[in-house]
C-alpha cells in the first residue's frame, strides 16, 4: 500500500472528480455545495430557514412510517417486559397504594390551602388551552434528546411553550412548524431549568447531560441536598409554573454529582400536553384589565344616571318655584277677594 | 404479464436495497435507545457508505447519499448540510483506498474505516462546537465510533451474504 507523492494526487484527484457509471455529480462538486449550505445556515439567511421549514414537514411525515415497524418491536418490548415484572410491580404498588391513601387525605387540605394562598398572590391559576399533541418521532440519539409532536403553528403551537407527561414536565417547544414542533427534552444537554429542590427549598440549576438523568448545577456547597429529595420547577424566569413535579434526586454520592431521575419515562412518551404559562399570565392580566375597564363603565355609567337624576331634580325644583311665583299672586287674589 | 412485472419489481427492489436501506437508516436512525443500554450507539449510515464506497457492484450515488444527509440533519436536528458533508467524506475516503487498493482485505478497510470516522466525527466535532455553539459530549461521539468499528466487520459479513445470496457475485 505504499504510495509515491505523486500517485496520492492521482488517487485523490481520481476519487475528487471521477463520477462512476452512474453517478451525476462528482464528489467534489456535491462536498462544496455541502460546505456552501453549511456558510449559510451558520449565517441564518432566510431562505435556507424556509427551505428547512419545507424539507422537515415533509421528513417528519416519512419519518414516522418508516419508524412504524421499530415502534411496534419497541411497543412489544416493552410489554413483554412489563409482563415478566408484573408480579413485583403489584406487590410494590400495593404498599405503595395504602401509604397513599392515608397521605391523600392530608393533601387535600394542604391542596385547597395552596389555591386559596395563590389566588391571594395572583400566582398562574389559569392555564392557557392545553393543546393535547401525539409523539410522532422520538430521535433520542446520545448527541440530542428531542422529540417530534404532531401539532404545529396551525394549532396555536408556539416557541417556548412547555410540554407536559401528565403532570411531570418533560421539556418545551425550540422549533414550531405548520403541522409538527420539535420539543427538547429535559435530558437533552442544553436544557437548563431554575428548580426548587424540597423539603428544603433550595433554589438551583438543573441541567440535562444527554443520558436518562439530568444534574444538579450551581449549588453552594453549605446546602444539604438529601437522597430522594423532590425537584420542581421553582417558577424564576417565569417559562415555568413554580411547583411542576421533575423528578427525585438520586445518586448522590457518584463523584460528588447530584442526579436526578425522572418522573416521566422519555423512551416511553406516546402524547404530551402543550401549554404555555406565560400566555395563562397574560391572561390573567387581561382579565384583570378588562373587569377594571368594566368597573369603570358602571361606575361612569352611575355617575352620569346620578347627575341626570340631580339635573332632573333640579328641574323639577325649579319648575315648583317657578309655578309657586306663577301661583302665589293668584292665590293672593283669591284670598283678597 | 403482471406477474413478470411483480417479479422485475422485486428484483429491482432487491437490487437497490442498499439505497432504501440508506434512506430507512436515516429516517429510522437504529439506535436502540429503548433498551437502556448506556454507553451504547452506533452509526450504521457510515458503515454502510464506506462499504458501499469500496464495492464495485454496489452503486449508492453521491447525490442520494448528500440528500440522505440532507434528511439526517432534519430528523437529528443539527445544521443543514453537516451529515452531508461527513457522509461525502466518507466516500471520498473510501473512494481513494478503493483506488490505492490492489488486494483488498478487511483488516486493511477496517483500520482505514476507524481512521476515517475519527477524522469525520472529530471534524463534525470542531465544526459543532466551534462554529455552530452546540455543546456535545466528546465521550459520547468516542463510544459511538467504537462501536460503529467494532460492528463494522459484522456488518461487512452481513453485506458479502446479501451480495452473494441477491446480487449472485462477490467482487473481491
Amino acid at each position: 500500500m505504499q504510495t509515491s507523492r505523486d500517485d496520492f494526487i492521482i488517487a485523490i484527484r481520481s476519487a475528487f472528480l471521477k463520477k462512476g457509471t452512474q453517478q451525476t455529480f462528482s464528489l467534489l462538486v456535491l462536498i462544496s455545495f455541502s460546505l456552501i449550505l453549511l456558510i449559510l445556515t451558520s449565517f441564518n439567511f432566510k431562505i435556507i430557514n424556509y427551505a428547512k421549514m419545507t424539507i422537515r414537514e415533509g421528513v417528519y411525515k416519512s419519518s414516522l412510517i418508516v419508524s412504524a415497524p421499530e415502534k411496534f418491536f419497541k411497543k412489544m418490548y416493552f410489554i413483554t417486559s412489563e409482563h415478566f415484572s408484573f408480579y413485583d410491580e403489584y406487590q410494590k404498588d400495593r404498599l405503595e397504594l395504602e401509604i397513599l391513601r392515608s397521605k391523600n387525605l392530608l393533601n387535600e387540605f394542604v391542596i385547597q390551602e395552596n389555591n386559596r394562598l395563590k389566588s391571594i398572590i395572583d400566582d398562574y391559576l389559569i392555564i392557557s388551552d392545553e393543546i393535547i399533541a401525539k409523539i410522532l418521532i422520538d430521535k433520542q440519539s446520545p448527541f440530542a434528546k428531542s422529540v417530534i409532536a404532531n401539532k404545529g403553528s396551525k394549532h396555536n403551537i408556539k416557541l417556548g411553550m412547555v410540554a407536559l407527561d401528565g403532570e411531570y414536565l418533560v421539556g418545551k417547544v425550540i422549533e414550531v412548524n405548520y403541522l409538527t414542533s420539535r420539543i427538547l427534552l429535559l435530558s437533552d444537554f442544553n436544557s437548563k431549568i431554575p428548580v426548587s429542590i424540597e423539603p428544603n427549598g433550595i433554589q438551583s440549576i438543573m441541567s440535562g447531560t444527554g443520558k436518562d438523568y439530568a444534574i444538579i448545577e450551581y449549588v453552594k456547597e453549605e446546602y444539604i441536598i438529601k437522597d430522594n429529595s423532590t425537584v420542581y420547577t421553582s417558577g424564576s424566569g417565569g417559562l415555568f409554573k413554580s411547583g411542576t413535579p421533575i423528578g427525585k434526586i438520586k445518586n448522590l454520592d457518584l463523584k460528588g454529582e447530584k442526579q436526578i431521575t425522572f418522573f416521566s419515562d422519555f423512551t416511553q412518551l406516546n402524547f404530551v400536553k402543550i401549554l404555555s404559562y406565560e400566555e395563562a399570565k397574560l391572561k390573567v392580566q387581561k382579565k384583570a384589565k378588562i373587569k377594571a375597564a368594566e368597573v369603570l363603565k358602571v361606575e361612569e355609567k352611575k355617575i352620569k344616571v346620578e347627575e341626570v337624576l340631580k339635573v332632573e331634580e333640579k328641574k323639577i325644583k325649579v319648575e315648583e318655584v317657578i309655578k309657586l311665583t306663577v301661583d302665589r299672586p293668584k292665590i293672593k287674589n283669591e284670598r283678597n277677594r | 404479464m403482471n406477474e413478470i412485472g411483480k417479479q422485475s419489481l422485486f428484483k429491482r427492489t432487491l437490487l437497490n436495497a442498499p439505497i432504501i436501506l440508506l434512506f430507512i437508516s436515516v429516517l429510522n436512525d437504529f439506535d436502540f435507545n429503548y433498551l437502556d443500554l448506556n454507553y451504547f450507539s452506533f452509526n450504521f449510515t457510515h458503515i454502510l457508505i464506506f462499504y458501499c464506497g469500496l464495492r464495485k457492484n454496489i452503486n449508492l450515488g453521491y447525490g442520494l447519499i448528500f440528500l440522505a444527509g440532507i434528511i439526517n440533519d432534519t430528523i437529528v436536528n443539527l445544521p443543514m448540510g453537516l451529515s452531508s458533508l461527513s457522509y461525502l467524506l466518507i466516500c471520498l475516503s473510501s473512494a481513494y483506498l478503493k483506488t490505492i487498493t490492489l488486494r483488498p482485505s478487511l483488516l486493511n478497510d477496517l483500520i482505514y474505516f476507524l481512521i476515517t470516522i475519527l477524522v469525520v466525527n472529530s471534524f463534525s466535532y470542531i465544526l459543532l462546537t466551534l462554529i455552530f455553539s452546540i455543546p456535545l459530549e466528546y465521550t459520547n461521539l468516542l463510544i459511538n465510533v467504537f462501536y460503529t468499528f467494532l460492528l463494522y466487520s459484522l456488518f461487512v459479513h452481513l453485506f458479502r451474504f446479501y451480495e452473494k445470496i441477491i446480487l449472485g457475485q462477490l467482487d473481491v
